[in-house]
């Protein structure tokens, strides 16, 4: 008798336990449901309809939208273009944070002005980022002068030759954009490199030199290293940022030079607001966040295998 | 602790699901015009003075955002009382159709038609679906201007003189001339913020009804005419031609308004295509700038350039709101005479009732002269579809920048044209 109350208590706590437990979890599972995966679905069901945002009525197309995107190849060039962006931010971006992190890491003087400085362009909002380097690009001319700082130091340096309407030129519109978003974004990066360089045991590096090695083999052998958990990390975040970048875009280049400065958000922006296809630019949203997420998987999977390395 | 913080918690939850109740005596008025935001709220305030009715006068800028949260606002059917459309006729007509927007007519005609006469018919038809029109919705009158605007060229009078040029040009080829005495001054010709894709798209709409008339252009949008024609390639060629002349800003294709509007109000440039809205914004850029307003250099004698113009900003009332009537009557008492005095004083911008034009500053006269030859498509029988208008407009940047002719743009065009023919077709079809 005294054993079946036991276990019918012990059963009764098991199952207040398990109901508290899932308590705990509901405001979470509820938060998340509502904002991350219910969105994801109403986008979904949007994608398969012709909705022009307004209509009470969404007509049924199925996978119409989808099928039309796949042909669409201003869509795919703002894909390259992102890729384009991407790739510069990898390479100048984080290899310009890498090497001033390592500098500001040294026992420098005003290391903490530097700091500062170096983590100043991501605190500032795009829109003026972008407002400040139209200015810096700036082609015009008054009385005779250039009032564009950079072809105003180009045409005093006697560089006349390399002087261009920057953002009004196909070869350089994107590349400026890419530019900027580097210098906007290389903070970022600086800052968590800076903070993954401090972790690391100042024995390793006195044990190198003990050893003999010079500046570049302590770099190749204990820095890089010990630093690939973070570098993982900024890559990451940096090719996630980047594939997204567009409000630096719209305040460079307006409503963008052609195809040349399109992104896929930008894409997404102009069927929404400009064409008012709300239908086909939830297909592009989902087509977009697929991407997204297989990048981010293959790039998971890249950075558990150099870990295991 | 815990009890009081999870209590504090669901408290703060169910205050913010219960729906607000609204103060029966307050209106809510959304718009975009940072310039004109002061003057609304000194409005607000004498309107509260004389009929103890409050205006929540609320500010979202610039119009695109303000466009995505009229949208998102409809989406979610929490529109203010008054809301202004910023978007396509066909935009205006789904607002109408999904019961968004309340039919004026009544309240125009009433008092035998007395509001309506006193505003400017060409800014009433921008706000108006008329018997027949092609989006099925019920004749009438849907939104109050407030203001009129038209766009049109702007010479400055000082540079202009300066290289010689005593009267600003009228036909295209004085236009070139100008551009070149100009050059040789060291003066660029022309700017215009065509960053903004819709103003280059509205300077080539310009010269297309100037090259061959309405009827052609409305017929090119039904799909009766195709882009490749040869007046359309005129129309083209007007781009090249320019660019040929070194007419262009530099960064043209580019440039925002805001630039555009700095370059000629500090006279770096002689020529600029912009709104009467310019008129306060070169005022506050630099008061003691000299200039004139001209229609468009005409290329074809026999045809009038059309300029875009109309309502600048029109306003329109939730048809599903509980204060319609109030939201109404303070519509008709901002366009009444004394505020369209008063908002047309302080923002400089031209009335929308025809009794507030005399005090009017001497630009805004001139603008006012181009009145009669506007036009506007949301007063179209029929509009062009976005997808076939945004390669029109990317073709326009391609000939500016030289990457491709006249010819190669119009064949891209119609390619785009008929790929839609073909996909309304098939849509006529499953119908």
């Amino acid at each position: 008798m005294m054993s079946l109350i036991k276990t019918k208590t012990a059963a009764f706590y098991n199952i207040k336990n398990n109901v508290e437990n899932y308590l705990f979890i509901v405001p979470a599972v509820a938060i998340f449901t509502i904002f991350y995966i219910f969105p994801f679905i109403d986008i979904f069901n949007l994608s398969l309809h012709e909705w022009n945002g307004i209509s009470l009525t969404r007509k049924f197309v199925g996978l119409q939208n989808f099928k039309e995107l796949f042909q669409d190849e201003v869509w795919w060039k703002s894909f390259g273009n992102a890729c384009y962006i991407t790739l510069i931010a990898l390479t100048f971006q984080n290899a310009l944070a890498f090497a001033l992190a390592l500098a500001c890491d040294r026992e420098i003087r005003m290391k903490q002005f530097y700091r500062i400085v170096f983590f100043l362009p991501p605190v500032l909002s795009e829109v003026v980022v972008g407002l400040i380097w139209r200015w810096i690009l700036n082609p015009g001319m008054q009385n005779g002068e250039y009032y564009g700082l950079l072809n105003y130091v180009l045409h005093h340096l006697g560089l006349d030759q390399l002087i261009n309407n920057w953002l009004s030129d196909p070869k350089t519109a994107l590349t400026c954009i890419a530019v900027v978003h580097s210098w906007k974004g290389f903070g970022w990066g600086f800052i968590m490199l800076l903070a993954g360089l401090q972790t690391i045991d100042r024995q390793l590096y006195e044990a190198a030199k003990v050893d003999g090695a010079n500046s570049w083999n302590t770099f190749r052998h204990v820095t890089v290293p010990m630093m690939i958990p973070v570098i993982l990390v900024v890559v990451i975040l940096t090719v996630l940022g980047s594939m997204q970048v567009f409000v630096l875009i719209i305040s460079m280049v307006g409503q963008g030079l052609v195809d040349y400065t399109e992104v896929p958000v930008t894409r997404i922006l102009a069927a929404m607001m400009g064409t008012n296809r709300f239908g086909y630019a939830c297909a592009m949203g989902v087509n977009f966040g697929l991407v997204l997420i297989l990048i981010s998987l293959t790039m998971k999977k890249v950075s558990d295998r150099m870990k295991q390395a | 602790m815990k009890k009081i913080l999870g209590i504090f918690l669901c408290l703060i939850l169910l205050v913010g699901c219960v729906k607000r109740q609204q103060d029966p005596n307050t209106i809510t008025f959304w718009h975009w015009m940072t310039d004109r935001h002061e003057s609304f709220q000194k409005l607000a305030q004498k309107y509260e003075a004389e009929t103890g009715i409050k205006v929540r006068v609320d500010l979202y800028a610039p119009s695109d955002a303000y466009t995505q949260r009229i949208v998102a606002s409809a989406q979610a059917r929490v529109l203010p009382d008054i809301f202004g459309i910023l978007d396509k006729k066909e935009i205006f007509a789904s607002f109408i159709e999904s019961g968004f927007v309340a039919d004026l007519t009544e309240y125009f005609k009433a008092d035998g038609g007395q509001w309506e006469s006193s505003l400017f018919s060409k800014a009433l038809d921008v706000n108006s679906f008329k018997e027949g029109n092609i989006y099925n919705i019920k004749p009438g009158i849907y939104g109050v201007p407030i203001d009129v605007t038209n766009i049109q060229m702007l010479y400055n009078k000082k540079l202009l003189q300066k290289a010689g040029i005593n009267n600003p040009p009228k036909t295209f080829d004085e236009f070139l001339v100008a551009i070149k005495a100009l050059k040789q001054i060291g003066v660029p010709g022309f700017v215009s913020g065509w960053g903004e894709l819709w103003m280059a798209d509205c300077f080539a709409s310009n010269y297309a009804f100037n090259i061959m008339g309405e009827e052609k252009v409305i017929a090119t949008y039904r799909g009766e005419v195709p882009y490749t024609d040869p007046d359309w390639i005129k129309v083209f060629n007007v781009f090249k031609t320019l660019n040929a002349n070194g007419a262009f800003y530099e960064g043209i294709v580019t440039k925002p308004n805001k630039e555009a509007e700095q370059d000629f109000a500090l006279e770096r440039v002689a020529f600029a295509f912009n709104g009467s809205w310019c008129v306060n914004v070169y005022h506050g850029m630099n008061p003691d700038l000299e200039y004139g307003a001209m229609l468009p250099p005409a290329i074809n004698p026999d045809l009038p350039v059309r300029i875009w113009g109309g309502a600048g900003a029109s306003f329109v009332v939730n048809d599903s709101s509980l204060r319609k009537q109030k939201a109404v009557d303070f519509l008709k008492w901002l366009t009444a005479k004394d505020q369209q005095e008063f908002i047309a004083e302080e923002t400089k911008n031209l009335p929308a009732n025809r009794r507030a034009l005399s005090s009017i500053p001497e630009i805004l006269s001139e603008f006012a002269r181009g009145g009669d030859y506007t036009t506007h498509p949301t007063i179209w029988e029929y509009n062009e579809n976005p997808l076939v208008s945004e390669k029109f407009t990317k073709g326009l940047q391609s000939i500016i920048i030289g990457e491709k002719t006249p010819e190669q743009v119009a064949a891209e065009v119609q390619e785009i044209k008929q790929r839609e023919i073909k996909k309304d077709a098939q849509k006529m079809l499953t119908k």
